[in-house]
């Protein structure tokens, strides 16, 4: 399948993209992160320390063994500082 | 049945205009306001800038202010929050409550605040001539929504 994955803030910045198609067949979001940080310097670099990373599906904020079956945009983001 | 008043924004907010349509109902006997302005703590602040998740911010203080109506008994609610470049001393956000009396206003402007900070996708980094940085969160931010479960 094939989800869109969604960079912000520093995530964003290390990756150096906001946006991109990705085709998967990983189970969950962290099954997608371990495939994402296999391709590049930029990616594993940017998941290095998963404890300031958060993550949506579909819009909708999740725990990372969330499933991604039928799901068409994730995105990854540090903690929030709205306010 | 609460009006939800739910604005995100690059522009700034006329606030007195803002607490005027708060005040507008007839059995309004409270309505209270908080503003958050960019701060320069260390001096030499040159800009902050503040990212969101297009949609998904509408969608999570959406959510947020629905729950304070369903918390308490309030006649409106407004959250409006900006984006993009902001210079020292500018509005950042502001959440507005009104209620028949003052301790519904207040208790659902605090919980507003508390989840507003640490539930919705907006991140600021602040600039200075040295270069920029991410604000960090803050173990607070998060240790305040307990109090509200």
């Amino acid at each position: 399948m094939t989800v869109q994955v969604l960079y912000f803030a520093w995530l964003r910045e290390r990756i150096g993209l906001g946006r991109e198609d990705v085709t998967t067949d990983a189970a969950t979001v962290a099954d997608l992160i371990v495939e994402l940080r296999a391709r590049e310097d930029r990616y594993d670099l940017a998941f290095s320390d998963m404890t300031a990373v958060r993550c949506a599906v579909d819009q909708t904020l999740v725990d990372l063994d969330a499933p991604l079956d039928g799901v068409r945009e994730v995105a990854f983001f540090p903690p929030m500082t709205g306010g | 049945m609460t009006g939800l008043r739910i604005i995100v924004t690059e522009d700034d907010f006329d606030l007195g205009a803002e607490a005027a349509r708060l005040e507008a109902g007839p059995d309004t006997g409270a309505v209270v306001t908080f503003t958050g302005r960019v701060r320069d703590v260390g001096g030499g602040l040159q800009q902050m800038q503040i990212e969101h998740y297009p949609g998904m911010t509408e969608r999570a203080l959406t959510d947020i202010a629905k729950q304070a109506a369903t918390r308490w008994s309030l006649s409106g609610v407004t959250v409006i929050h900006r984006f993009g470049h902001l210079a020292p001393g500018a509005r950042i956000m502001m959440v507005g409550t009104a209620s028949r009396h003052r301790a519904a206003a207040f208790e659902a402007a605090s919980f507003l605040m508390d989840y507003l900070k640490s539930r919705a996708p907006f991140w600021k980094k602040e600039v200075t001539a040295n270069g920029s940085t991410w604000v960090a969160s803050r173990d607070e931010d998060e240790a305040a929504l307990d109090r509200w479960n």
